[in-house]
């Protein structure tokens, strides 16, 4: 055998065990590379990218101009069950900027965040809130008005699949209460009336910008149910096809809550530049951005600024009708639970 | 023997060690996690009527789809083998779309044409066929997404036959449809199978391109994808796991059954029919 094709073949061998090393060194890279506190990462819902990339525009400079330090904030977006299912399977979030109070309950249960996290910031730990309401189509054809019109036999609705997305938990709940309070408490007839919702409804996506698109795009259904803040910015990004909203009298108190994963944060040693970060949410500068985004915000002098631009509503509390999100959690949407049995009903 | 890579200790060692880690060691977690849930809590998960329902939607649109693609397949596979034509080459590259494109793109650009306002959907809304937001809109998207199984299992073999027998076939005195049935199609049925098999297994386990096009409407069109999905947002891991063990389970059945079909033809075509 000549000497060549002997050092070809060494060759060879050496480059089949780097080819088949490498994804294992490659893997182990990025675990290093995060140790480096110059940049958090949010993970927060789904429809809320555009409101965390212009928040973040502006609390990055505002935080070197404070602190002499750049900061990056990442963002990372999906429905915020899944966000809470990746943070305890490994993704390293600073901080989370959630839809609903039960995925951060969920991490509570799971140590990545204390169980005090509500009274750490102001307003239960809800720098902005917003509700379900509706978005009709060009001259409201239909003539909706209130919760009653969802229900009736020749209206056809589209929100997202309550078993995956927060936002159609919200309006279920919203449905529920109404109907709670219009039956008198008369449990039996508010399934009834949340059954009669569910089997009107067209088409279930996974998600809240899903059901914006099948809505707009796709033309299909008469009303479109989603938070308030989501209903205004479609309404707005299609003036051409002339959609309308539509605000319910009453509606549920739909808070948007914020935390610091206390996990993470030990870990990485970015405490500080987190919280400063959800403080942030609350100064007049990032009240203004939220309710630019059409989101109603607690800060009354902002909240009075925007004020013509938000119809009035009256807001019940998952609380006040349910008695806590631990009891919503168990009897409407475990498995198994009420939700289950009045989605699958034919 | 050929050894153009050193070492076949070597060789089979890493093959070994990378299908372990990539493919068993998923499926071995997968499946541990559901003899986790106890036979008791297993049939009640896989009896109830929104289980059993996702499952009687995923299984009659993927034989749809999969009927749909085994016989236009076959034909496609035949046009690019057996003809020439300007274009061959683009249409032979156009085959492996599916593949490349990410499903959910297939789901949003499919939904787009086939809902009533869209290229297909208006016409066939017209004639009182509702395919997207239907279980037929299922259909399309596991069509769309498993043809390369079919007309890439098929073409080789079909390139590898030797003209000579259907001519021979022919000089004897043979019909067109007879030479096809008793001479091409024997000849392609093994790999035929698998195409068409390969592909029902894929539609079975598809979600990106369905759950746009589907509707997702429980017991009407939500596909056993879509449930183990829902499953894993309630924070019901177990359910979820018996449930996409139950899939797997299914997808190992039939191709164990191809397998074995296969074998009887290699023995009835190896003693001579």
């Amino acid at each position: 055998m000549s000497r060549s094709l002997r050092l070809s073949r060494r060759l060879i061998l050496t480059t089949t065990l780097a080819v088949a090393l490498a994804p294992l060194v490659l893997a182990s890279a990025p675990a290093r590379a995060q140790d480096t506190p110059n940049a958090i990462l949010n993970a927060s819902y789904d429809i809320a990218r555009e409101l965390f990339d212009a928040v973040n525009k502006q609390f990055e400079p505002a935080y070197k101009a404070k602190t002499g330090k750049d900061l990056k904030v990442n963002q990372s977006h999906a429905g915020t069950s899944k966000q809470a299912r990746s943070i305890v399977e490994g993704l390293e979030a600073d901080v989370v900027t959630f839809n609903q109070i039960t995925d951060i309950t969920f991490l509570v249960d799971k140590g990545f965040v204390a169980k005090d996290w509500q009274t750490r910031l102001p307003n239960a730990a809800s720098p902005w809130y917003s509700f379900p309401a509706f978005l009709v189509r060009k001259g409201n054809p239909k003539g909706v008005k209130d919760w009653d019109d969802l229900v009736r036999d020749d209206v056809k609705l589209v929100f997202p699949n309550p078993k995956t997305s927060g936002n159609a938990r919200y309006t279920y709940l919203a449905a529920y209460a109404y109907a709670l309070d219009k039956f008198k408490g008369d449990e039996a007839k508010a399934d009834a009336f949340a059954k009669k919702l569910l089997s009107n409804v067209v088409v279930f996506d996974t998600g809240g910008r899903g059901s914006t698109t099948t809505f707009v795009e796709r033309e299909q259904g008469d009303v479109l149910i989603t938070f308030e803040a989501e209903v205004i910015g479609v309404k707005d990004a299609y003036k051409d096809k002339g959609f309308e909203v539509v605000v319910p009298p009453t509606s549920l108190l739909a808070e948007f809550p914020v935390a610091v994963v206390d996990k993470v944060v030990d870990k990485r040693g970015s405490r500080q530049v987190a919280t400063d970060y959800l403080t942030w949410l609350y100064s007049p500068e990032g009240q203004k951005i939220a309710a630019q985004f059409n989101n109603r915000v607690v800060d009354p002098k902002v909240a009075e600024e925007f004020k013509a631009k938000f119809a009035p509503v009256k807001l019940v509390k998952v609380e006040d009708v349910f008695g806590g999100w631990d009891k919503v959690q168990k009897t409407h949407f475990a498995s198994g639970g009420k939700l289950e049995e009045l989605f699958v009903a034919p | 023997m050929n050894r153009v890579i050193p070492g076949f200790s070597l060789s089979l060692g890493i093959t070994l060690f990378y299908l372990s880690l990539i493919v068993l060691l998923p499926l071995g977690a997968l499946v541990w996690q559901a003899v986790d849930v106890g036979w008791e809590r297993y049939l009640a998960i896989m009896s109830g009527a929104r289980t059993l329902s996702a499952f009687r939607v995923t299984l009659s649109t993927a034989a749809l789809a999969t009927a749909f693609n085994a016989v236009y397949g076959l034909a496609l596979a035949w046009v690019l083998v057996r003809y020439e034509f300007p274009g061959k080459r683009l249409l032979d590259a156009l085959v492996d779309v599916p593949f490349a494109l990410p499903t959910a793109v297939a789901g949003l650009a499919l939904s787009a044409l086939f809902v009533k306002n869209g290229w297909f959907g208006g016409p066939l809304d017209l004639l009182g066929i509702q395919v997207a937001y239907a279980p037929l809109g299922i259909a399309v998207a596991m069509a769309f997404t498993s043809i390369p199984f079919v007309v890439r299992t098929v073409q080789p073999v079909l390139e590898d036959l030797a003209s000579d027998v259907e001519e021979a076939a022919a000089t004897l005195g043979a019909s067109d449809t007879r030479i096809f049935l008793r001479v091409i199609f024997p000849a392609i049925f093994p790999a035929f199978l698998t195409g068409a098999s390969l592909g029902f297994a894929r539609s079975l386990g598809e979600f990106g391109a369905i759950i746009f096009i589907a509707g997702n409407l429980p017991l009407k069109t939500e596909v056993v994808s879509l449930l183990t999905f829902i499953r894993i947002e309630e924070y019901d891991y177990p359910a979820a796991a018996a449930i996409a063990a139950t899939l797997l389970g299914l997808a190992f059945v039939m191709l164990f059954a191809v397998n074995m079909i296969q074998l009887w033809q290699q023995r009835r075509i190896g003693t001579g029919d």
